[in-house]
């Protein structure tokens, strides 16, 4: 095992786990005051969830749009180190000293070498075979990839889990991603490294999971095709996604759409019991995307609750309405097959009348839910969690950014749901807190 | 009046943290057919102030307790339990329907709903040499009502004795002892008699020195299991031990049953008790069985109405009945046989199949009688 150091330049640093829209706010807040960050995400890319959406609600702004230039300012920021590809494995010390130890996962490509020209995915004997996560699944890459082109590094990376060489051994005579590199960049000898680094303070950015609607088998996600989740028709809205924005099941437009709200949300029979906030704008904004690109579909929402709190989200939802989206008050109860069409079966509460709707399209509006390793990550920086799976907080008002361990805190979705302009707002609180620290420590530098 | 106090009530079974999502009545399979909305009477009640009226209340007497409602509800009340206690609210007053009563009356005095008499409750297996359970042995078959009279059903008790001997189970019946386990009554609302019964079956099992108990039916096995207190027998439906004999090779079948197999989830057996795979795994195994599945399956499996007491009684009932549709179901999937494991489901397909003229096309059969013609 080899262990580098990391070099703060005599000033104080601070870590930051996680680069989503949350890291990345709290990164660039606490590198602009001029204080060091290593900045870790243990994809390929740092982007998040946000990187994945289309357009965003109330205002329907680009989501890569507005994201994509923060992106590119961690990446080329003099006091932000970025460490993609990257997981902290060990902290220690406390407030004003932490030691962490993060480990580089070997892309099997130099990145000093890579153009991200892509040549390499082309030649890839299972290009257009693995599944990519980033698209939710609904498209296929290559064993050596970008998550999405605007990826930041913009560096191919090899997925140890699905590349031929590195899970049986062989690859044919030669190596196919090899020949097409002219820029002699793959390495397939890479192992991990080991940085140790010294910090002062250290922001929890890590993020949720989304729920897997298998969980509701009454729905029949991944039985039917015609049902998918908000994030695969975000995926499938996208312009810039593998369908060019361009809606289609079984090979056609879909003209009977039904959004189901609260799908792994509210729900205390499966140990979910909290709201995740975002669902209903976010089914508001899908509605309308559905609206503008299926001209003359039927669009129905079933929803328990219209929750539209947040600046501007109640003026959208009248928009929706109003531009022809039904809403009918009832959380639908199973999904059939009914010949070419899957039928949503509900209570219309409001006529008091059990329903049978027939669509072509069914989206399930699936909640947030705690990192699947939330636990671990609470381990390992003696976090607590509250009773909802996610970081607890030092008090749920006035301290929602304090761990609860000094110099630690948190920041976006990893503390409980929140929609993107809260996330980026408490990422800022997070940096806030975390620089009154480095700002501390520095102090205590100059005065010795 | 049948007023009861609705806010106790409410409070007792967790009413008040209903959100009206309509989940409930969404999946009921007789909300689509009847005047029963377990959203709404849970509404009613909670908007009645102290008082709820339950005159005239006859879709309470429509509900299968199929258990779609509680399994779909996301803050986990329970609106078929409440309905049961509605009716024991009425049964309380006397007001009993008649075919009601006769069932009830007929399990106080012959321990059986079907008016049969006790001494004859043994009669379907003396022609068969089944150890008495007070003679020891290792599981008690607890063979039930149906299976011990009902001519069609005793071949689905004889195809478990031959598939449990063949098999090297050592297992003993009651006969004559046994008594009904009391699951329909207390579905029906005779909360006093269920618990009668359950005391007189306790006493029972202990005498015997019973340690494992194996049912015919989903139902006993759902009241002996869920409904009994704590009593420390391991509590199976047969097919669980069934599959185990299989998986085992404990039991190897050496004939094919070369047939088109679709398997219908009985409500007690999956919904209730999330036993899926067993029966499946059985029918898996038997040589020359292709096995199809409905498109309504396990979880989203359709009642076929024979629960709840539904056996006895029509309520707001119109003509067609659940199995009708679901023996339609079948059929479309080209199964030339609809197997099940469950004593009530096998009747109820079986009278749908009669209604549909269709015994040319399908054939309704228990999973063990299946599974007896492979050996």
């Amino acid at each position: 095992m080899t262990t580098n150091s990391g070099d703060n330049g005599d000033r104080p640093a601070a870590l930051v786990i996680g680069g989503g829209i949350a890291g990345i706010q709290a990164a660039l807040d606490i590198a602009d005051a001029g204080f060091k960050v290593y900045l870790v995400e243990r994809s390929p890319s740092v982007g998040g969830r946000m990187s994945q959406l289309d357009k965003t609600f109330p205002t329907l702004d680009c989501s890569a749009c507005i994201l994509t230039p923060k992106m590119v300012d961690v990446g080329r920021h003099a006091n932000i180190e970025l460490l993609t590809y990257s997981e902290v494995t060990e902290v220690s010390g406390q407030a004003g000293g932490f030691h962490a130890v993060i480990k580089q996962k070997p892309r099997y490509v130099d990145i000093t070498k890579c153009r991200g020209c892509g040549l390499c995915a082309e030649a890839c004997r299972l290009s257009g075979r693995v599944i990519s996560e980033f698209n939710a699944g609904i498209s296929r890459r290559a064993a050596i990839y970008v998550p999405f082109p605007q990826a930041v590094p913009l560096v191919y990376t090899v997925d140890p889990e699905a590349c031929v060489y590195l899970t049986r051994g062989v690859c044919g005579k030669t190596f196919k991603c090899k020949d097409a590199c002219d820029a002699g960049a793959i390495d397939l000898t890479q192992t991990e490294q080991y940085l140790g680094i010294d910090v002062n303070a250290i922001v929890v950015a890590t993020g949720f999971d989304v729920f897997d609607p298998k969980g509701k088998p009454e729905f029949g996600y991944g039985v039917y095709p015609e049902v998918i989740t908000t994030l695969e028709f975000e995926r499938m809205a996208s312009a810039s996604g593998p369908t060019a924005g361009k809606i289609s099941i079984n090979g056609h437009a879909p003209r009977k759409v039904v959004f189901i709200q609260c799908v792994g949300s509210r729900d205390r029979s499966l140990g979910l019991p909290n709201c995740s906030r975002v669902c209903c704008m976010a089914v508001a904004k899908q509605a309308h995307l559905a609206h503008d690109r299926l001209p003359g579909a039927e669009i129905t929402v079933f929803y328990m609750d219209v929750r539209a709190f947040g600046k501007g989200f109640e003026e959208f939802y009248d928009r929706v309405r109003e531009e022809g989206v039904l809403y009918r008050r009832g959380n639908p109860s199973e999904i059939n097959r009914c010949g070419e069409y899957v039928v949503v079966r509900a209570e219309d509460t409001l006529l008091g009348e059990p329903v049978e709707v027939e669509a072509d399209l069914v989206v399930l509006a699936v909640g947030m839910l705690p990192r699947y390793d939330a636990e671990s990550v609470a381990n390992l920086l003696h976090l607590e969690l509250s009773t909802d799976g996610y970081f607890r907080e030092t008090h749920p008002k006035l301290q929602t950014v304090e761990s609860g361990i000094p110099g630690v805190f948190l920041a976006g979705c990893c503390q409980g749901p929140k929609d993107i302009p809260d996330t980026v707002a408490h990422a800022k609180a997070a940096a806030s807190a975390a620089l009154i620290s480095l700002a501390r420590t520095g102090v205590c530098h100059a005065t010795n | 009046m049948l007023q009861i106090e609705s806010r106790q009530f409410s409070k007792e079974h967790g009413l008040f943290a209903c959100i009206q999502c309509g989940k409930c009545t969404g999946g009921c399979p007789m909300a689509l057919k009847t005047k029963l909305n377990p959203r709404m009477l849970i509404y009613r009640m909670l908007v009645a102030g102290d008082g709820f009226n339950l005159e005239g209340r006859e879709e309470l007497w429509d509900c299968t307790t199929c258990s779609t409602c509680y399994s779909r509800c996301p803050k986990q009340v329970n609106p078929m339990e409440a309905v049961i206690a509605l009716r024991s609210a009425i049964v309380e007053k006397g007001r009993v329907h008649p075919n009601v009563k006769t069932a009830l009356e007929s399990t106080f005095r012959h321990g059986n709903p079907l008016t049969m008499p006790r001494e004859d409750r043994g009669k379907w297996v003396e022609d068969l040499e089944v150890k008495r359970m007070a003679d020891g042995a290792e599981y008690l078959y607890f063979v039930g009502c149906s299976p011990s009279y009902d001519p069609r059903v005793q071949h689905v008790a004889r195809a478990i004795v031959r598939l449990f001997q063949q098999g090297g189970v050592d297992f003993g019946i009651l006969a004559e002892e046994e008594s009904c386990c009391g699951s329909e009554v207390r579905r029906l609302g005779e909360a006093g008699l269920f618990e009668m019964i359950a005391e007189e079956n306790q006493e029972l099992f202990k005498g015997v020195g019973a340690g494992k108990l194996f049912t015919t039916s989903p139902h006993c096995f759902n009241t002996f299991k869920n409904d009994y207190p704590g009593n420390g027998i391991q509590v199976q439906h047969y097919t669980q031990v069934l599959a185990g004999l299989v998986e085992q090779r404990a039991l190897e079948f050496s004939k094919k049953v070369e047939k088109t197999v679709t398997y219908h989830d009985p409500c007690y057996l999956g919904k209730h008790n999330n036993i899926f795979d067993e029966p499946r795994d059985v029918l898996r195994g038997i040589p020359g069985v292709k096995l199809v599945e409905m498109d309504r399956s396990r979880q989203k499996s359709l009642c076929c109405e024979g629960g709840g007491g539904r056996m006895w009684l029509e309520g707001t009932n119109p003509g067609t009945r659940l199995a009708q549709w679901r023996v339609q179901e079948a059929l479309d999937t080209g199964a030339d046989i609809l197997a099940t494991a469950c004593p009530f489901c096998l009747v109820t397909l079986d009278e749908a199949v009669k209604h549909l003229n269709a015994q040319d096309r399908l054939r309704v059969m228990d999973v063990a009688e299946i599974a007896v013609q492979a050996l």
